[in-house]
Parts: C-alpha cells; structure tokens; sequence
C-alpha cells in the first residue's frame, strides 16, 4: 500500500519494482480507476520505456514511483530516492543554471567545497561547459532540458524517471537529446524509466518498451528491443518495430470508440 | 561505404553546438543615445508641458492666493534652502518614512509567511488583511493621537497600520502564484518542510513580495504625510506634512506648492532610488522583464 525505499544494506537486483499497482481517483462520478494492477520490474542499469496514449495515467504512474503520491492498492520499491524529469524543465529562474543544479548536490548533503567542481562536471557531460553562470532564461529549450537532465542526474540516484522530457522541443532537437540521453545512460550506469506517447522515440531509446492500454492503465504488452546502440530514429529496425507496436496500440485506443 | 556512416555520438555533439549557438541571441546594453530618447526624454517632456501651461494659466487666473507663480514657488524653496531649512524639512519626514517602514517590513514579512501557510490563520485574518488596505490610513490618526499622544510613536503607528497590510499581502499572492511545479521539482529534489520554503517557497514569491513592498512604501509615506498634517506639533520637528499644514495656516500659497512638489519628489525618489531598481533585478535575473 505504501511506496517504500529499499534498505540501505539490503542488496536490490532492481532499481524499481511494482507490484500490483493500483490508483483511483475520487472523481465526479464516484471512484474512477486510472492504473490497474500494473507489476513493473526494472533491473538496474536498464532502460524502460512506458508507452501509452492519453488517459493511460502515465503521468500518474511516475509520479507515484516518484513519492509524490500514493498508491491505492500493491506496492512500489524503488532503490534510493529516484530523480525525476518533466516536460517542463522546471529549473527555478532565481538561480544559474550552475547554482540549479548546486542546490540538488547541497539537499543531497555533498558538501560546499566539492558543490562547484561537480556541478561543472555535471554541466559538461551534458555538453554544457561554460552554461554555469547562465540564467534560465538565457538558455534555448534543448539546453534547459540538458541543465534539468544535469540537475536530475547531480541526485546520484539509482532511477531517473522521465515524464515526456522531450515533448515539447522541435524535431531536430529532440533527435539530438535522444543521443545525450543514449551516451549519458551508457556513461553512468543509470537506470531509466521514460515515459512517452511517441512509439519511435520509446523504440529508440529503450531496452524494452512497456505499452500501457487507457482507462484505466493497464499492462497490455511488453517488447525487448535488441537493435544495437547507437540507434537512429530513422533506422530501418526501429521503424519495423514502431510500426508493430503502434497497431497494438491503435487496436487499443480503438476499443474506446466501440461502445 | 565508410565515407556514409556517420557515428551518431560525436555527431551530436557539433549538431547541438550548433544549435545552441542558433538558438542563443547576444544581449547587450542599449546604447547611451538610445536610452536618452526612450528613457529620459519623456519625463523631461512631460514636465516642460506642465510648467509652459503653468505659465500660460497664471495671468489667467491672475490670483496669487490661488495659483502662485512659478516664480514664487522657486522662490520659496530658494528662501528654504538659503535658510537651511530644506534639508531639515525633507530629512524629519525621510527618517521618519524610512524607519517607520523597516518596522513595517519586520512585522509584516513573518505575518505575510504565516498567512500564506496557516491555513486557519489565512481563513481567520487573511479578509481583514485585505480589507485593511482599502481603509485610508488618515483614519487611524484620531485614535492612535488617543493612544499614544502626539509624539513620534504615534506616527509610527500610522505608518504601521498603513504599511504592514501591503507587505504581508503582497508575500501572500507571491506565496499563492508559486508554480505548483516548483514545488514538484523542489519535493523530488529533496527540499521539503522548512528546506522547501527556504530553498523553494520564498525565493519563487520574491516578485510579489517585492510588488507589496513597492505598494508598502508609498503607503508608507501617504500615511505619514497624512499623521503630519492632521497631528502637527511644534515639538515634533517640522517635516514635509507640518510644512504644508503651517502654509496653509499662513494662507502662503507659493510654500502650500513647495511643500506638495517636495511630498512628491520625495515619494517619487525614493522609489527611483530603492524600490525601483529592486524591483527592475529581481524581474530581469528572472527573465521576467524585457528590454526595450
């Protein structure tokens, strides 16, 4: 029933683990079930990516892997506090980009002497070197995204949950980011639980793609992806794929408009 | 072959340089010219219209005791400042104003905090709290010279009354148009209970809070202006309100004007001079506030 962080001396084989869970709403017309027994294992390291069209409760499910909200019913461990990622880059406009992320190593408790040295450590692996005494609003949408993914990974947590991170940038920046997010996964080691409405991008990112049906979510079926990193959007094996998980879904959303 | 594989990696890296660099303009400062005629030209404008109508009025209505000319307005601040009072005059009602508002901002900033989080607080005080601003200030005269008699004290409980009710207002609707985001991002990066209002909260209400001391300040000075004249006492010292209010016992309509003109600047410099240029960095750090 709760949300729980796994013990420290415990040793997890997963970064994240669902079990059978459940989440209604009290809406106008009574209790409305948006997930449904949803049991969702991700091993560390790996990259998952949560598929669905609108209504499946995505946003939902993150945020209670997240801890921002409760589950009705099962239970969620995840391995540590996870850091989370929204479509908005929610940086906070009073500080730098450097001092944004300074404030995720100073709530994690790294001490003040070490903050500025990681924080440019942070910056340049998102390709960012010299952005540290930026402002906000001084930076292009990719580049918010990149201090904000900076600022996620400054947590050091095992998980980072992602929320459409993606969905509001144009096409050419998006397929830029998807290659950061690519290298920056290989490079530390993190695992990934990315949620999406886009089949190709879910295909070119993940190791397996989980498509959610809607209302409520439910688990409707599950695809590994073996075509080999580096990846291209365009690339002939993604576009197969995309294109068989997009008439399950299709066939899911369909049912909808059947009664 | 080799020469049409691409290695994405690196290739991403020049494409998002590039990029970056499109998608980022330069800002500089706007050149001096430039904010002569956007900046200082108008005002200069507008109070050159006010002094040639002022001129062509006065033969007009060709009555001293009604509208003084310009000239004996000048030279009533000119007798003021030749006498040395001027200085006097402005500093009594500036250190009174000043004082009486940092009092203000200390009892009004923890008041405004406890408002926009206690939810039994805010349902209890926060209406009154509102209300109060539409009370006049020159309404609490008569009863704080009741209270507390006519010495400083009771002007600043004027200023207080006046002032206090801006402040804490202005931190609550800055609390209240905190992003619910914000605080999102703030829960997951760890910043909860004091952290979060500390790290989160109070940083993302400063345009409000700063917009309600802006409102306090000229609250402020309105009050005392208005606890100046009605509660005039030699022993108080002459500020800017008593100046006015001895004017118009002396029927002297050229000093009624000097004393008006200096209310005004005074009110007009202080927040020029503070309250402006507060407001102007914390809007443009945000990138709230655009040039031009």
């Amino acid at each position: 029933m709760a949300t729980t962080l796994a013990e420290a001396d415990e040793t997890v084989d997963f970064a994240a683990r669902l079990e059978h869970v459940s989440k209604s709403f009290t809406g106008p017309g009574g209790q409305q079930l948006v997930l449904d027994d949803i049991s969702i294992d991700v091993a560390p390291g790996e990259f998952v990516t949560l598929l669905g069209a609108s209504g499946c409760g995505k946003s939902t499910l993150l945020n209670l892997v997240a801890g921002l909200d409760r589950p009705t019913a099962g239970s969620i461990t995840t391995d540590g506090r996870p850091a989370l990622m929204f479509q908005e880059h929610a940086l906070f406009p009073w500080l730098t980009a450097g001092k944004n992320i300074e404030l995720a190593l100073k709530l994690r408790g790294v001490p003040k002497p070490l903050r500025r040295d990681k924080a440019e450590e942070l910056l340049e692996l998102v390709r960012l070197k010299g952005a540290y005494g930026k402002r906000v609003h001084e930076l292009s949408g990719g580049m918010r995204q990149r201090v904000a993914m900076a600022r996620a990974l400054a947590q050091e947590s095992n998980l980072l949950l992602m929320d459409e991170p993606f969905a509001a940038l144009d096409a050419i920046t998006r397929d830029v980011l998807h290659d950061e997010l690519t290298r920056i996964w290989a490079e530390t080691g993190v695992s990934v639980l990315f949620v999406t409405h886009n089949v190709r991008e879910a295909v070119r990112l993940a190791q397996r793609v989980v498509l959610l049906s809607s209302r409520p979510g439910r688990i409707a079926r599950e695809w590994e992806v073996d075509i080999p990193q580096p990846r291209r959007i365009e690339d002939a094996p993604v576009a197969e794929l995309s294109l068989e998980i997009t008439e399950v879904l299709r066939g899911e959303i369909r049912r909808h408009g059947q009664h | 072959m080799a020469s049409t594989e691409t290695t994405p990696v690196q290739d991403a890296g020049s494409v998002e340089a590039g990029l970056d660099a499109l998608e980022t303009t330069a800002t500089g400062r706007p050149p001096l010219r430039q904010t002569f005629v956007n900046k200082i030209l108008p005002p200069i404008t507008a109070v050159a219209v006010v002094l040639v109508a002022w001129y062509v009025l006065y033969p007009v209505v060709d009555d001293p005791t009604k509208l003084p000319s310009p000239g004996a307005v000048a030279g009533a601040f000119q007798d003021a400042w030749l006498k040395g009072d001027l200085v006097g005059y402005i500093w009594t009602s500036v250190s009174r104003g000043l004082l009486g508002f940092v009092f203000a901002l200390l009892i009004g900033t923890p008041l405004g905090l406890v408002v926009a989080r206690v939810k039994f607080v805010r349902a209890a005080i926060g209406p009154i709290l509102s209300g109060l601003q539409s009370l006049p200030s020159v309404a609490w005269v008569p009863p704080a010279v009741i209270w507390l008699g006519l010495n400083n004290s009771m002007m600043y409980a004027v200023i207080l009354l006046g002032a206090v009710p801006s402040i804490a207002n202005g931190l609550v609707s800055g609390v209240d148009q905190v992003p619910p985001l914000f605080l999102r991002a703030g829960r997951t990066l760890g910043a909860t209970g004091v952290r979060g209002i500390w790290h989160v909260t109070l940083p993302a209400a400063l345009p409000g809070y700063v917009a309600g001391l802006k409102q306090g300040w000229a609250f402020s000075w309105r009050s005392l202006m208005a606890a100046e004249i009605i509660a005039s006492f030699p022993d108080l010292g002459v500020g800017l309100g008593q100046l006015l209010e001895n004017a118009r016992t002396a029927s002297d309509m050229a000093m009624v004007f000097e004393a008006i003109l200096l209310i005004l600047f005074v009110g007009i410099a202080i927040d020029l001079l503070i309250f402006s240029p507060l407001e102007r960095w914390v809007l443009r750090s945000r990138g709230l506030l655009v040039k031009g």
